[in-house]
């Protein structure tokens, strides 16, 4: 049969990729302390177990205060980076992307422990600002991977045009190359998000007394009695990620139908 | 209204400006012509403001312009990208030079329409500017630059990216255009039909430097060098010396041709070191049929190659006395046979259309 082994491999590749999360929702409604078939009924009390953990509330609180914050503050500093490395020649420019770059391939557990050694020796209390630091070095360089190659599409002439035609520097990149470059900021906004939410090593280091998401996670993996409350938590954040990502996609196509760009794909 | 005085650009070690001393006249179609690389291009972005220059001044209206930011300068441009926002419609891409007056929503419409009338797209303003056709992208963008009745208006190869019929159209239409508004134009092309057709002068430019600047037939007719008379149409050269020169005659004996005395205005360029020669254009010589007298003078020639085109035949002729053929083109006419490869045809010229080259 030709092709057979194929589709076997193929619903083997998208079971095993699936399969976990797809028991998430399982155990979440099951009516049982313990994660195991069969399963003895529908119920939504680690639903409520979970509104009503106060760790978690403060855990979720901060985790959304730091993906904001590393995000935002990584996609801009993503935009001054792929700006310049687009635009502008300056000497040694390409060694200096690569470092830039560098933190894309550095294992987090070395920049958590370097970044805690520095942090503890320049006397710096630990706190949500120390991880937001940690995330904000992860999540650039990957701000100016996606950022480099929206900035690179851009017609150069597009921005002497505006210039041309009277605007300053400051408003020629409001009016004309912000808005086309939207759907690669909204993309890295995404990306570093999402990074900075579920990242747990440098938020396991750089937190001091503080949870987030992971870490909360991580902690209650020990008590049995908390897991389908997690189970719980996991089907709430599954169902962000979907809605959030099927956000960002119709975000992406509706600025390509604008700009009347072909689409190379995306997300979905 | 537009002065280049030595201006000279470097790029690095690069040479890209060499001294370029001209002067643009206000209401006129310019067009810088030259292959790729000439620096036509970066001239003209030094008259808009996006090049700094090394040395020299560029005037506009007799203001030096160095220091002056393209936002500021009377000039608007029209890219050889068009370079049409995507993400606005016809109106606002036509009237974003506007945007500073902040003119009533009623004058500002009132405006744009009018623009959009000039290039032939009423009634375009509310749509996409994406899913224009080039050629109205090309209209678009000469409207949002004319919108603001600027002094000086720059194309940079404007018409290269269209079809060729859209091209001959859009050519007819810009020198319309330029007429109407009466605004300065300047055309960067690398097409010297192009040139030829819309300029009222061209400066012809190689290496950075301004080769020859004249009208259009002057620049065919006495090009001032075999590079620039190679660039612009054909030209043939048969090697010739120069015997006498005295009081505006120059007296020469050329190859095929014998002695004869030119003016000395066909001589316009300087010593190229080449080795002198006359150059003719193919429609400057004629083949006499049977029957035709000659209208000037008249040698005998082989013909040695026949490119029959429909409307033109060109012929390779070699003339008695010389070692490398020619080339003639003869309009075709009814009931007139195309000669073939291997005859012998007497040749007339003039001696007034023959170009000296020192």
């Amino acid at each position: 049969m030709k092709g057979g082994w194929f589709k076997v491999y193929a619903i083997g590749y998208l079971l095993f990729l699936y399969a976990p999360i797809i028991l998430l929702p399982m155990f979440a409604f099951n009516d049982a302390t313990v994660i195991a078939f069969p399963l003895s009924g529908f119920s939504t009390r680690w639903f409520s177990a979970m509104l009503e953990e106060p760790t978690l509330r403060i855990a979720v609180k901060n985790s959304l205060f730091i993906a904001v914050t590393s995000s935002v503050l990584a996609t801009t500093l993503g935009i001054f980076a792929a700006r310049a490395s687009t635009r502008y020649r300056f000497p040694m420019k390409t060694g200096l992307m690569g470092l830039i770059m560098l933190p894309l391939v550095l294992p987090e557990i070395i920049v958590a422990v370097s970044l805690l050694v520095v942090l503890l020796g320049l006397g710096i209390n630990l706190s949500l600002w120390t991880v937001i630091l940690g995330h904000v070095l992860i999540c650039t360089p990957f701000c100016i991977a996606i950022l480099s190659s929206a900035f690179q599409s851009l017609d150069q002439s597009l921005e002497e045009a505006a210039y041309d035609l009277g605007e300053s520097a400051a408003s020629t990149f409001r009016l004309i190359i912000l808005p086309l470059v939207m759907p690669g900021i909204i993309s890295s906004l995404l990306i570093s998000f999402t990074i900075s939410l579920d990242e747990f090593i440098i938020a396991f280091f750089l937190a001091g007394t503080e949870p987030t998401l992971p870490v909360y996670i991580f902690s209650q993996f020990r008590f049995p009695a908390a897991v389908p409350v997690i189970m719980a938590l996991g089907t709430v954040l599954v169902c962000l990620s979907i809605l959030l990502l099927t956000i960002a996609e119709y975000f992406r196509r509706r600025g390509i139908a604008k700009s009347g760009g072909k689409d190379t794909g995306g997300f979905l | 209204m537009i002065a280049f005085q030595d201006v000279h650009k470097y790029y690095g070690e690069y040479h890209a400006l060499r001294g370029i001393t001209a002067t643009i006249r206000a209401g006129e179609f310019f067009s810088l012509l030259g292959p790729s690389g000439c620096g036509k291009t970066t001239l003209l972005r030094t008259i808009a403001g996006f090049e700094g220059i090394s040395s020299g001044a560029v005037m506009i209206d007799g203001r030096n312009m160095a220091g002056v930011p393209a936002n500021q300068r009377p000039t608007n441009m029209v890219f050889q990208s068009y370079a049409i926002f995507p993400h606005l419609s016809v109106g606002e891409n036509v009237g974003f030079g506007l945007r500073k007056a902040r003119l009533p929503k009623a004058e500002l419409a009132a405006k744009v329409a009018e623009a959009l009338d000039m290039v032939g797209l009423d009634g375009y303003g509310d749509r996409a500017a994406h899913a224009l056709s080039g050629g109205q992208r090309q209209r678009v963008a000469l409207a949002r630059a004319l919108i603001l009745k600027p002094k000086v208006l720059l194309l940079d190869e404007p018409l290269s990216a269209l079809d060729k019929k859209m091209r001959e159209q859009m050519q007819v239409e810009l020198i319309r255009l330029q007429r109407q508004v009466g605004i300065t134009f300047i055309l960067v092309t690398h097409d010297q039909e192009e040139a030829l057709v819309m300029s009222d002068r061209i400066a012809v430019m190689f290496e950075g430097e301004i080769a020859q600047l004249a009208d259009p037939e002057t620049l065919y007719r006495r090009p001032n060098s075999r590079k620039v008379a190679n660039f612009i149409g054909t030209m043939n050269f048969l090697p010739a010396k120069i015997l006498s020169e005295t009081g505006g005659k120059i007296e020469i004996e050329a190859q095929g041709f014998g002695q004869l005395t030119l003016e000395a205005e066909q001589a316009p360029g300087a010593a190229s070191g080449d080795g002198a020669a006359v150059g003719f254009r193919p429609e400057t010589l004629t083949i006499l049929f049977e029957g035709q007298t000659a209208t000037d003078r008249e040698s005998m020639a082989t013909i040695e190659e026949v490119v029959y085109y429909g409307d033109m035949t060109y012929y390779d002729v070699r003339l008695d006395g010389t070692e490398k053929p020619i080339r003639i083109s003869m309009r075709n006419v009814f009931g007139r046979p195309v000669l073939e490869i291997g005859e012998r045809t007497r040749v007339t010229w003039s001696s007034g259309a023959l170009v000296m080259f020192r």
